[in-house]
């Protein structure tokens, strides 16, 4: 589902991995091409915007917030990678977008319209304000 | 606000951060590296070692020992056995595996293909409610991609080990959530449990040894192969290891879910994770474990969470439901809910659980409506005793759950629903009395013209009446009256 819309980064041709080391130079590509490898140059990487696209967030209009963001996105010309996630379990507070600006902490947004998708791209991701809504995630995960 | 990080993800480790339908997301997260290392590196014993070690325990409600239940299926010979994905998830307000197969569905296929390689099966079934089309949908394109790319199929990473996974759709029946009525639902047969044992390690889908378990355990076997089973059983408590994931519901702020530390406090969950009740109201209770659950009072508040305290107090963890409740809800009609989804959800194969539940719910409905005697609340322990003792499956030997909870806990709620004829919540209509007081009311006739039922009665200009044998409790006078006139007791 939403695979015309997003921004597809499966490594074109899928070959099979046939050895353990096989997995471990993919695992190598896929980090450098996403810029989070040793010799990834972090200044390069480009905005991330992960829209939370499971059950509950599609029940509170989730679909319709991804689209927008990726034609407002285009429409104000900022590039940036939009791509569907799950449920970050926050489900009180959806649709709830994650912008990660390089160089900047993680923001996650909830209780997104378009109205607030728009506010989001002008006033925090081009101009660099403030914007409301932000929901604090605080969690430990396995690797931290 | 304060950055509590009570959470712990694990089993979440993944959801809400990868994109579910990319493999390469997952892969990036470490995905596959511990199927790789099991195949290439350890032998099966290893791993079984390894999991055994870990303290990793069922999370799909009976918290047996993952490693062991592995062991035991491997033991048993046979050239052909099955893992099987338990992803029925039926308890009312539950979505924890729901969203780990939403957001991060590989982990839970590295984990089959795992228990396969360590009893010896090639053959992985995912049974899941055909209510989940996404989760569906998202498990059908991880099983292409881990296909196209090889973690999943013949000659995996070169060894001579192969696994496939398939899906197997259920019709949601709670029942079948219950490992042998879901094998014979795959089978075709009617969903229906049968004695243990033998079990499904022994004899399961299609007479073959199969080791079921469910997507939040399976979602944890990854992080435990790559991070080592002594970094897991550091979390946790004595006899429960690593974290649980729970649903949030009902009268609290953060609907949502939780992944914390077994340890971690009621309280912890629901007033720091959870931000407390909506709109400031009073906890009363929280209901764990579904209909197999129990309601707990803030008394418990501070118990740690783990399987066997849940059930010291008398609930238990189940699979993950937690239910808040407030003031405002009562507790006898709580118990008429649980018991209501019993008697839907029963398969109706024995006597104690079709019929005995059927009563249970009788004697609850006469209690709310006003009906009810002390000798029906003794009628309730007994008759609940009895279907505990003599119910076939899991069902219906917790199905009493809620009632014997409630009685203990909140005895004093069904007392004043019998001998004062009163519901302290003021949720059961039927105990509900609406008076007006005669000195107050000016006779202005509104409610008179609003009542529905013709119940209220007088002159305009002298003081109004309410006949209470006609009076349907619907509150319309007591709305309407703009001289404070109408009484609720
Ligand atoms: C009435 C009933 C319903 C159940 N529903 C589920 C369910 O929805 N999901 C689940 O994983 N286990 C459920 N179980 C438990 C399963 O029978 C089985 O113990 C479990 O899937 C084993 O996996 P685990 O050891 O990983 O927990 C249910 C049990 C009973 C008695
Ligand atoms: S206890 Fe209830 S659900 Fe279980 S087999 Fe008997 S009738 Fe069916
Ligand atoms: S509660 Fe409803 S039915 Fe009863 S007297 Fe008032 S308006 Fe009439
Ligand atoms: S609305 Fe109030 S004041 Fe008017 S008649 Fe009814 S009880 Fe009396």
């Amino acid at each position: 589902m939403l695979s015309e819309l997003k921004n597809n980064h499966h490594l074109s041709i899928m070959t099979k991995i046939k050895t353990l080391t096989d997995l471990k130079h993919l695992k190598d590509k896929i980090q450098l091409k996403n810029g989070l490898g040793k010799s990834g140059d972090k200044s390069e990487q480009i905005i991330q915007i992960k829209v939370g696209m499971a059950t509950c967030g599609i029940a509170s209009g989730a679909k319709e917030v991804m689209k927008y963001l990726i034609e407002e996105c285009e429409h104000l010309a900022v590039d940036a990678n939009v791509k569907q996630t799950g449920c970050l379990g926050y489900c009180y507070a959806e649709p709830m977008i994650e912008v990660l600006i390089p160089g900047s902490k993680p923001k996650v947004f909830g209780y997104v319209n378009n109205k607030k998708v728009r506010e989001i791209i002008e006033n925090y991701i081009i101009k660099g304000e403030q914007v409301e809504g932000e929901i604090p995630i605080s969690f430990k995960t396995i690797n931290n | 606000m304060t950055d509590p990080k009570k959470q712990f993800r694990i089993a979440l480790r993944n959801c809400g951060l990868i994109d579910p339908e990319q493999i390469e997301d997952y892969i990036e997260q470490d995905g596959y590296f511990a199927l790789g290392k099991c195949i290439i590196e350890l032998s099966p014993e290893m791993v079984i070692d390894e999991i055994k070690n870990s303290g990793l325990r069922g999370r799909g409600g009976g918290g047996f020992p993952t490693g062991l239940k592995w062991e035991i299926t491997k033991n048993v010979e046979n050239n052909q056995k099955y893992v099987v994905c338990n992803a029925d998830e039926g308890d009312p307000g539950a979505f924890m595996d729901r969203s780990i197969l939403e957001g991060d569905p590989h982990s839970v296929l590295e984990a089959m293909a795992i228990c396969g390689y360590c009893i010896g099966a090639d053959t992985g079934l995912i049974y899941i409610r055909a209510e989940y089309p996404l989760a569906i949908e998202r498990l059908k394109i991880a099983i292409k991609q881990a296909e196209e790319y090889g973690l999943i199929g013949d000659e995996i990473l070169g060894s001579d080990f192969n696994f496939k996974i398939e899906l197997r759709y259920g019709a949601g029946a709670f029942v079948c959530g219950e490992e042998t009525a879901l094998i014979h639902s795959m089978e075709g047969l009617r969903g229906e449990p049968t004695f243990k044992p033998p079990f499904p390690s022994v004899s399961g889908y299609m007479g073959k040894p199969t080791n079921v378990n469910n997507v939040e355990t399976f979602a944890s076997v990854p992080v435990i192969i790559n991070k080592g089973a002594n970094w897991f059983n550091k979390i946790g408590t004595e006899k429960s290891k690593g974290t649980k994931v729970f649903a949030l519901a009902g009268k609290v702020n953060n609907v949502g879910l939780a992944e914390v530390p077994m340890g971690t406090t009621l309280r912890e969950v629901i007033f720091e994770i959870g931000g407390g009740i909506i709109d400031g109201k009073e906890f009363k209770s929280v209901q764990t474990g579904g209909p197999s659950g129990g309601c707990l009072t803030k008394d418990f508040l501070d118990v740690p969470i783990d399987y066997d305290n849940l059930i010291a107090v008398g609930s238990m963890m189940g699979s993950g439901g937690m239910i808040v409740m407030d003031e405002d809800d009562c507790m006898v009609a709580i118990a008429k809910f649980y018991l209501e989804f019993t008697l839907e959800e029963s398969c109706g194969k024995c006597n104690p659980c079709r019929i005995g539940n059927k009563r249970l719910h009788e004697i609850l409905d006469k209690i709310t409506s006003g009906k009810g005697t002390e000798e029906d609340i003794e009628k309730l322990k007994i008759l609940s005793d009895v279907i505990k003792d003599t119910s076939l499956c899991g069902l219906g030997q917790t199905s009493p759950n809620p009632v014997l909870s409630t009685i203990a806990n909140f005895g004093h709620e069904y007392l004043a629903h019998v001998k004062d004829g009163k519901c302290p919540a003021g949720q059961c209509k039927s105990l509900l009395r609406y008076d007006i007081i005669e000195d107050l009311c000016t006779g202005c006739t509104l409610c008179f013209r609003h009542c529905p039922v013709g119940a209220i009665t007088g002159e305009r200009r002298s003081p109004h009446f309410i006949d209470q044998s006609l009076c349907i409790k619907c509150g319309v006078c007591f709305e309407k009256c703009k001289f404070n006139a109408i009484t609720l007791t």
